[in-house]
């Protein structure tokens, strides 16, 4: 058989690998491209989603991390206008020596703007703040037949919804406003306190006096009367005055790629109880830096490495309140739990009801749960298939961005707004997500 | 003897303003208030690249617009640049084109554009900046050459060349107005992922422009002669300049 010629591209998942080509996008100007080539197009950012909704088989990919100018700030209002390719992390390195932090903050600060409009991210303030489309007042939209439109609530609504949470189909976003909000130190005002099972999660969340961020890490390996016990982590910016300085940059990299059994049911059985027995009081307060708090991870660079070379597969979905016991969320758990695939990272949240402008948003009010898994062929396969179907069960729905598996029906169960939504896409532009869950079966 | 180091310069003259390696040396400096003059011929990309010097933190911005093959039109820019500035007191030297090899081994006319950009505009650039630095008896001259100048191989030697000729007139410059207190810095960068190389297969030996600028920074900082950057190139070429010719000349490079 002859090489493909065009190199590889993973998502941050690492898996599935798909050939493409890349042509990058420095400047706002630079598409539609002067020579376009014959295949599809899809814009991609850094990278940082999970499965394929940034990939293209046989296609070419937009890079836009070139765009990475900042281009107007008022301090008045908070307002930053920038190219699309700036990362979040710039944002911070920006905005919080001036006084001002993220409206809204995923689990990684290496995501672009772009991106974090394309697939409409989340955080720990959901329950308050909404999506990060919430935040965004602007953006400008360049279609491949050269056609731009600035869009918001007022001006090409219906571009404007359908691009946020349009996971890059709509067209190259060039340019995006996004609304800080002030904050006057680095230091977050922390609380932790320990859970064993949804219910006691539940009534934590439900307590009144909720705070800005909220999320639990859970512990998916934990069986018996630890079954489902967690860390339900609250947290606020200080209102004390405190330091503003900009982050170091990371030095640790994870050099290469951990064998696939490092990560096992016992390594991470007993990583699990180290990490819930930490905290040796049933609560815990103080002031944390924001960085620990909002990007565990992110200071370790190249963590998708621990997972070895085949990848890891991430599940994330939303059930919609239930009105006695969370039942899905349990189902979802014990099916976890039994097949011993359970990871380090997972992680509980409450979404709230503040609407996002996206016409395809993934959150929706109810519980999210989150996790990863170690690729181990057909019986990771197996698990995410079986976790699909109880999030179809339950009324809930799965996250794109942190998907690779799920199937046309299910797709198309989960939005049944998505042919509305497909008016939208750009003629040129595709990806590899879409392509399998739009498949005629 | 290690010399002491020294403030960042802050009224800064960029010469090809849109190079995204000058964007890694302008945006820290922008963030401490210093000022500019911009030099390129795309009024967009200058536009957002002011835009974004002025949003980080600039002092000023002031911006020109022109192509600076056009040597004959340097002294009034030059002279428009020292007096919108006050005083210049770093000029950096970021314009510069790649070239077509393949069509420079058979077009002549091909060749000497890429002389013409890359070293012969330069040349009289710095000749004008040389004379200024060493009448104020101040100010930093650094200048993008590239690790393709240290020796020519059959991929890119007409911009090996420009590069080259650049280094050898950068030396004898220094030569002659470092008792002037004028610093000349010669900046050598491997694989930048920048438009530059954008058609270039991109391996681990690529490094992003941002820590270019850094390492441009140091440089300034501790006064260097020559920068390789990153750093690990100066240890490649040293490799690369010791290879006999009677090996060198049958390698595929």
């Amino acid at each position: 058989m002859p090489r493909n010629p065009q190199p590889k591209f993973e998502s941050w998942g690492r898996y599935p690998r798909l050939h493409a080509n890349v042509v990058p996008l420095s400047w706002t100007t630079d598409f539609p491209l002067a020579k376009p080539p014959a295949t599809k197009l899809l814009p991609v950012g850094a990278g940082r989603s999970y499965g394929d909704v940034c990939l293209l088989d046989g296609g070419t990919l937009l890079k836009t991390r070139g765009m990475d100018r900042l281009l107007h700030f008022d301090p008045q209002t908070g307002i930053l206008c920038c190219e699309a390719g700036v990362t979040l992390a710039e944002i911070l390195d920006f905005a919080v020596p001036r006084g001002f932090f993220l409206p809204v903050s995923p689990g990684t600060k290496y995501v672009t703007v772009g991106g974090a409009i394309a697939n409409d991210i989340h955080g720990k303030n959901h329950h308050v703040a909404g999506t990060f489309g919430c935040h965004v007042p602007r953006f400008e939209l360049v279609r491949s037949d050269g056609a731009r439109f600035v869009c918001s609530a007022t001006e090409n609504a219906d571009w404007f919804s359908a691009t946020i949470g349009g996971m890059g189909l709509t067209g190259l976003i060039s340019w995006a406003e996004i609304r800080l909000r002030p904050i006057v130190s680095r230091a977050i005002q922390y609380r932790g306190t320990k859970f064993i099972g949804i219910d006691e999660f539940v009534a934590l969340s439900q307590a009144s006096a909720q705070p800005v961020y909220t999320v639990a890490w859970i512990d998916c390996a934990a069986t018996g009367n630890n079954f489902a016990r967690g860390i339900y982590m609250q947290g606020d910016h200080s209102s004390m005055p405190g330091e503003l300085t900009p982050s170091k940059r990371p030095w640790l990299t994870l050099p290469l790629d951990l064998p696939e059994f490092a990560l096992n049911r016992f390594s991470v059985s007993l990583f699990n109880t180290l990490y819930y027995n930490k905290q040796r009081a049933k609560e815990k307060t103080g002031l944390v830096d924001y960085e620990p708090f909002f990007y565990p991870l992110d200071s370790l660079l190249q963590w998708n490495r621990m997972y070895g070379k085949s990848g890891l597969l991430q599940f994330q979905c939303v059930l919609p309140w239930e009105a006695d016991h969370q039942m899905g969320i349990v189902k979802i758990l014990k099916a976890i739990t039994a097949s011993g695939l359970a990871s380090f990272l997972a992680v509980l949240k409450v979404f709230g009801d503040v609407p996002s402008p996206g016409m395809m948003s993934f959150p929706a009010p109810g519980i999210t749960l989150a996790l990863d898994f170690p690729i181990r062929t057909e019986v990771s396969f197996d698990l995410l298939d079986r976790l699909a179907r109880i999030t179809q069960e339950h009324g809930g729905r799965m996250y794109p961005a942190k998907d690779a598996r799920m199937t046309a029906e299910e797709f198309q169960s989960f939005y049944p707004q998505w042919q509305a939504f497909a008016r939208y896409i750009d003629p040129a532009f595709s990806s590899a997500f879409w392509e399998r869950v739009t498949a005629r079966g | 003897m290690a010399r002491t180091e020294r403030q960042l310069p802050s009224r800064i003259l960029v010469l090809g303003a849109t190079s995204a390696i000058a964007s890694g040396v302008m945006r820290p400096l922008a963030a401490q208030g210093a000022q500019f003059y911009l030099v390129t011929r795309d009024p967009r990309k200058l536009a957002a690249v002011a835009a974004d010097l002025q949003t980080r933190g600039a002092g000023a911005v002031f911006t020109h617009l022109m192509d600076l093959d056009d040597t004959d039109a340097h002294g009034s820019m030059l002279a428009d640049a020292a007096q919108k500035l006050g005083t210049i007191d770093m000029a950096l030297l970021a314009h510069g084109v790649l070239g077509d090899q393949e069509k420079a081994q058979s077009d002549y006319a091909a060749a000497e554009a890429i002389l013409k950009t890359n070293f012969l505009s330069a040349v009289s650039l710095i000749t004008w900046l040389a004379n200024y630095f060493e009448q104020t008896r101040q100010g930093t001259l650094a200048v993008i050459s590239s690790v393709a100048g240290d020796r020519g191989r059959k991929s890119n030697y007409v911009y090996g060349a420009s590069k080259g000729a650049l280094n050898v007139f950068l030396d004898g410059v220094r030569n002659r107005i470092d008792r002037s207190g004028v610093h000349v810095l010669t900046i050598k960068p491997g694989f930048v992922a920048t438009p530059m190389t954008a058609h270039l297969d991109q391996n681990a030996l690529f490094a992003h422009p941002s820590g270019i600028g850094d390492g441009i920074l140091k440089a300034i900082r501790k006064r260097k002669d020559v920068a390789y950057l990153p750093p690990i190139w100066a240890l490649i070429m040293l490799m690369i300049r010791s290879i006999p010719n009677a090996v060198f000349k049958k390698m595929n490079l």
